[in-house]
């Protein structure tokens, strides 16, 4: 177990700690993360990383599945919009992820608990920020009991925001 | 433009009705020129320049915090102050605010004792220069002069407040009081101490000190040959003006530099007389600098060799 | 399902796992995972013990899928890959956990959660690697030529040494000539050599060699393929001279009455003619017209150099020519371009007449420049009293560039030496770190400081005009603190010379995606690897040489250029090469001719077969990114090695602890419905 206590964040924690699953993208983010490697930044041990060659990649079944599977978050990063390995792949994964956080949402699943961010591989510094600052984020939303959640079993909180604006992380 | 744009809460400061007088009232008929409205707020108090935040930050903030949320009680979200003291000031603590939610709580909790509550992010703090620049724009500020500056020398100063710490102007180079003058049909020299500080309260504390900034940047206006210094805080118009004098005293200079507000040009250029833009009431007379304008535009000034030179090297081009 | 047997091996990597992560722990626990045969940790896998290992267990064991737990994939999978394939196991059937960069180094104050993470890794590794099939790669052909993009010395050299061993390359230009920045230098330091008398051999060499197509004027302005196999499309701009005919006499530019400032090669201090030759050694010899500033093109008259021209090779009609070339190789060698110090006013470049920058000062010194070779003011007849060199414009400074130019230092000196050689001038280095680093550039520092040049530690903080002090009038002001002393100093000398710093070319990032690479925040190309791998980029057949990599001196450029020749005749006499088999792949039995992939696809890889009503992927140029596969809506586009199941196995796998039925059920891939 991390010596971070989540408790302060949350007291819903316990003795458990928040698991955030990673898609990193093979040319940009997975890279940046190993540049935090090589760099010795230090960020919270929440995250659990999948490599794919591109976020276009992403079948928003992925991040269900993740979710269904215990995950308390997920967090999907890529190249830069306009600097795809591919060209367009981080287009077609913003458009997927808006649609998804939506949907989550309407299940009762806090649209944070599933963020978009985007690293070249030359910053590891942004991946390492992003992993720590979505780490608090979950840690405050507190552990994610999907079964309870999508059958209206949980109670809804937070709040959700509004349904206008689903901005991306 | 909105009409929602051209409608401001107006934030004073103490020396628009006293030493800034001629200030304000330029302010007035600038307005009117430019379909400016300006509704002052309602029992604004001193915005502390820069004496009370040495003193004690917090109360300083909560003062400066008490304006923001009387203007929030208008119904715009832009808020104008002319002075850049009290610019700074009000533009800092917004900031502040918004950044550091214990220091939003403490002084919420202040203004609390006076009913009073500032939600950060409402007000949009402006200088008044910038209202004019970026809202007004400078065609529209060149369609209005009727009475071009033509052949009036000046030396635009900044002063050291208006473009830090930050600012959307290079804050060692803003140009932009530069281009509103040359819109006014004036030349513009290239001044290069444009943002050097004029010595502020330090004649208060330590005359020599801000004498010799002073001397420092009449010095250079003068070898320019710059007819007047035009500026945009009553504290460097004061600084240069009022003690020119002692300036003169203490150096052995014979400096007769006279230091209008921009406004001031400003309600000339479009046609209003000196006595309604309080032209006449400083203490170095800009009497004798004014009547240099000319009917005439007169010629660019060059800084480097002629073009006609065939042995001279060519300029980078301007930016 | 079928039982697979996997071997796992936990890699030590001396201290820089097994310091944070419990190594043998991990491999324990991994041993009692489903279908894990045998699991293993060992020192250093990489080693050639450590690959022994796995070949052995592969064939003693008969493994038929393998994990190896260590550093980044990025290092090590084609390490282990080809052990794999020795050992006899399809190399596509193996996967690495990054338990290293994503585990050890970044999570060393908690080992526990670091070994937690590991094993997550490694679960997650274990559960992907079964559902794995295997692949063979594809072979592709190596075409013989090879592209340079950019003739500075860089460029120069690649084409060079790749003709020189038989090969053929296009050298495509933008300007007029090759040459590049190298060509507008006076001396070259440390050994004060003639820019031009070491460069122009080069240029003429490469000019006139029989197995190099120069194309200068020219952009390239598509790319489209893949390793061996590009087809670059070019555009021929007009110089609206007939080649053929002409004899590069210049009885044209002597003529042309249209006198404008010539910004590229003069740097803005010198003139040139609308018609014009960059510079008297150009190569190739032809001159151009500059169409913006004729006479001819902008009022349509004169025409005064067609009416002298000896052999009739104007011509104004001359459209720009549109060839397409097939390349196996690239090489990016497009420079830098210096910064503009315009953009710190303090420095007063723009503004003050006596402040030159630094290419305008090589220029100047320059015996076949502007002012002849004299240092001169900007009157272009006054000698300076005193010259100011100021280190770092624009450099090292968070508000323009954070990096450091490289070059500067060593031509700031090579500056103050030129100054006290040609005049009688003081000089006043003003710099914060002296960085001669290179070979004998530390002992032309050393000449240097005996000849009288007066060298001030600090950042200058403003060069002004504005006299305060007596002795000031009519002299620029350098405004410093003197670091050394603790003091403020006002010195007042007659000429500033910046040394601007380099940046990449404005439209690098442009040029990036063109051919599909990347840029560093900074703006430079990005190398495969900074330390081991600087002039491969991330593209398989595009390498990059020289300054476009990120500032150098021209030694370094020269050894980029050879490297990345070498590496591309490596390519050119292997002759193939294998393509990773990572694409999409259509089952035509169950897809339904929706054709929503079609428009994905950002290689127009996907075409649609009328006659059957499906749509099939191209894999010559489907580059596997797998939008298509996601988009699928009948899942049925196989992204290979990434395939749907795989990674939801993975997920399952890295979740190994959380799933609320503790991990029991499994993933399988749903049976297709068979059709009514």
């Amino acid at each position: 177990m991390p010596e971070q206590d989540f408790n302060q964040y949350n007291p819903a924690w316990g003795d458990r700690h928040p698991v955030i699953v990673g898609f990193l993208c093979n040319w940009c983010s997975y890279r940046a993360a190993d540049l935090a490697g090589i760099s010795r930044f230090t960020y919270p041990a929440t995250l659990r990383d999948i490599r794919i060659m591109c976020t276009g990649r992403l079948d928003p079944t992925f991040v269900l599945k993740a979710l269904r599977e215990g995950a308390d978050g997920v967090l999907v990063m890529g190249c830069h919009p306009g600097q795809c390995h591919y060209e367009s792949g981080n287009y077609k994964a913003m458009r997927r992820m808006a649609l998804l956080r939506r949907t989550l949402a309407q299940l009762g699943v806090h649209p944070d608990r599933v963020q978009l961010g985007w690293a070249s591989a030359a910053q590891g510094n942004i991946f390492t920020e992003t992993v720590t600052r979505m780490t608090e984020a979950i840690a405050r939303l507190g552990p994610l009991q999907w079964n309870d959640t999508i059958n209206d079993l949980a109670p809804r909180t937070p709040a959700l925001p509004e349904m206008e604006e689903v901005a991306h992380g | 433009m909105s009409e929602e744009k051209l409608h401001y809460a107006y934030y004073p400061g103490c020396s628009m009705s006293t030493s800034a007088h001629a200030y304000g009232s330029s302010i007035k008929h600038v307005n009117q020129a430019l379909g400016l409205e300006f509704e002052e707020i309602e029992d604004w108090n001193c915005c502390g320049a820069s004496e009370y935040i040495s003193v004690n930050a917090l109360p300083a903030y909560s003062l400066i915090a008490r304006n923001l949320s009387l203007a929030a009680q208008t119904n715009t979200h832009e808020l104008v102050a002319p002075c850049s003291m009290c610019y700074l000031n009000l533009h800092k603590v917004e900031g502040y605010m918004r950044k550091y939610p214990d220091l939003n709580e403490k002084v919420n909790q202040a203004l609390a004792a006076g009913g009073l509550h500032y939600k950060p992010g409402t007000m949009h703090v402006r200088h008044l220069l910038d209202v004019i620049v970026e809202d007004v724009g400078y065609d529209a500020v060149a369609q209005r002069v009727t009475k071009p500056l033509y052949g009036l020398r000046v030396a635009p100063y900044y002063g050291c407040l208006i473009t830090r710490p930050e600012s959307e102007y290079n804050p060692e180079y803003p140009t932009h009081l530069d281009e509103l003058m040359r819109r006014l049909g004036a030349t513009v020299i290239d001044f290069p101490l444009k943002t050097h500080c004029c010595g502020g309260h330090m004649t208060q504390i330590s005359e020599e000190t801000a004498y010799e900034l002073m001397r420092r940047i009449l010095h250079n206006a003068d070898e320019y040959k710059a007819d007047l210094i035009v500026t945009l805080c009553p504290m460097c118009q004061l600084n240069l003006d009022a003690f020119q004098p002692q300036v003169n005293q203490m150096f052995g200079t014979n400096f007769h530099m006279p230091v209008l507000f921009f406004t001031q040009l400003m309600g000339l250029a479009f046609g209003f007389s000196q006595n309604q833009l309080g032209i006449g009431s400083e203490i170095v007379s800009a009497s004798a600098a004014l009547r240099r304008i000319s009917e005439q535009p007169a010629e660019p000034e060059q800084r480097a060799p002629k073009k006609r030179d065939k042995n001279a090297l060519p300029m980078p081009p301007a930016l | 399902m079928t039982e697979e047997r996997v071997g796992v091996y936990v890699c030590h990597c001396g201290h820089n796992i097994a310091g944070t992560v419990d190594v043998e722990s991990v491999s324990r626990w991994t041993a009692d995972l489903p279908n894990v045969v045998v699991s293993r940790d060992y020192k250093f896998m990489c080693s050639s013990l450590g690959q022994e290992l796995v070949e052995k267990d592969i064939k003693e064991l008969g493994l038929t899928r393998v994990v190896v737990a260590a550093c980044s994939p990025h290092m090590h999978e084609p390490t282990f890959r080809k052990a794999c394939a020795r050992a006899g196991l399809n190399p596509y059937l193996f996967e690495m956990a990054n338990i290293r960069e994503h585990a050890s180094w970044v999570h060393p104050y908690d080992k526990d959660a670091a070994t937690d993470k590991a094993k997550a890794e490694v679960a997650g590794a274990v559960r992907r690697v079964q559902e794995l099939k295997p692949l063979e790669p594809f072979i592709a052909q190596i075409a013989e030529p090879t592209l340079v993009v950019g003739g500075g010395i860089a460029g120069i050299n690649v084409a060079l040494e790749i003709a020189n061993a038989g090969h053929p390359v296009y050298l495509v230009e933008r300007e007029p000539s090759i040459g590049g920045h190298m060509a507008q230098f006076d001396k070259t330091f440390p050994t004060l050599d003639c820019s031009a008398c070491i460069l122009t051999p080069k240029m003429f060499e490469v000019g006139n060699h029989p197995n190099v197509t120069m194309l200068t004027y020219s952009e390239v302005e598509e790319v489209k393929g893949y390793v061996g196999n590009f087809d670059v499309r070019i555009r021929k701009r007009a110089r609206k001279v007939n080649t053929d005919l002409c004899t590069g006499c210049g009885e044209c530019w002597s003529r042309c009455p249209a006198k404008v400032v010539d910004t590229v090669y003069e740097a803005g201090l010198g003139y040139r003619t609308a018609i014009y030759r960059p510079f008297p050694q150009a190569v190739p010899k032809y001159p151009v017209i500059d169409t913006e500033s004729c006479i001819y093109f902008q009022k349509g008259t004169c025409k005064a150099c067609q009416k002298f021209c000896p052999t009739g090779a104007i011509d104004f009609e001359q459209e720009d020519e549109i060839l397409t070339i097939h390349v196996g190789n690239i090489v990016l060698a497009t420079g830098f371009e210096l910064f503009d110090a315009r953009r710190i006013p303090q420095y007063g470049y723009g503004r003050l007449a006596n402040v030159f920058s630094s290419l305008e000062f090589e220029r100047m010194t320059n015996a076949s420049g502007p002012t002849n070779g004299k240092v001169v003011l900007r009157d272009g007849v006054t000698e300076p009293k005193s010259v100011a060199i100021i280190h770092c414009v624009g450099s090292r400074d968070k508000n323009y560039n954070p990096h450091c130019s490289a070059i500067c230092c060593m031509a700031a000196l090579k500056f103050a030496h030129l100054v006290k050689e040609k005049t009688d001038a003081e000089v006043y280095d003003f710099y914060i770190d002296m960085r001669t680093i290179s070979k004998d550039y530390e002992e032309f520092y050393d000449r240097l400081l005996n000849e009288g040049t007066h060298f001030i530690r600090g950042r200058v903080a403003e060069v002004t005009d504005a006299a305060r002090l007596p002795g000031e009038e009519g002299k620029l002001i350098v405004q410093v603190e003197d670091t050394l002393i603790g003091k403020q100093r006002r010195i007042p000398v007659d000429m500033v010379i910046l040394m601007s710093g380099l940046e990449p070319q404005r439209d690098a990032k442009e040029i990036a995606h063109l051919f599909g690479i990347g840029c560093s925040e900074a703006g430079f190309f990005i190398e495969r690897h900074p330390k081991l791998d600087p002039i491969a980029t991330m593209t398989d057949g595009i390498f990059i040489a020289g300054a476009c990599q990120g500032a150098k001196d021209i030694p370094t450029s020269v050894a980029q250029g050879a490297a990345a020749a070498a590496r591309v005749l490596a390519l050119i006499s292997q002759g193939e090469i294998e393509i990773e088999p990572i694409r999409a792949q259509i089952d035509e039995e169950r897809c339904s001719g929706c054709r929503i992939c079609n428009n994905l696809c950002p290689y127009s890889a996907i075409e649609y077969i009328e006659e059957k009503g499906v749509s099939r992927v191209n894999p010559a140029l489907c580059k596997g990114c797998g939008t298509c596969v996601a988009a699928c809506p009948s899942q049925v586009i196989e992204g290979q090695h990434f395939t749907f199941g795989s990674l939801m196995a993975q997920i399952e796998g890295v979740l190994w602890d959380r799933r609320p039925d503790g991990g029991t059920t499994v993933y399988t891939q749903a049976e297709p419905v068979a059709a009514e």
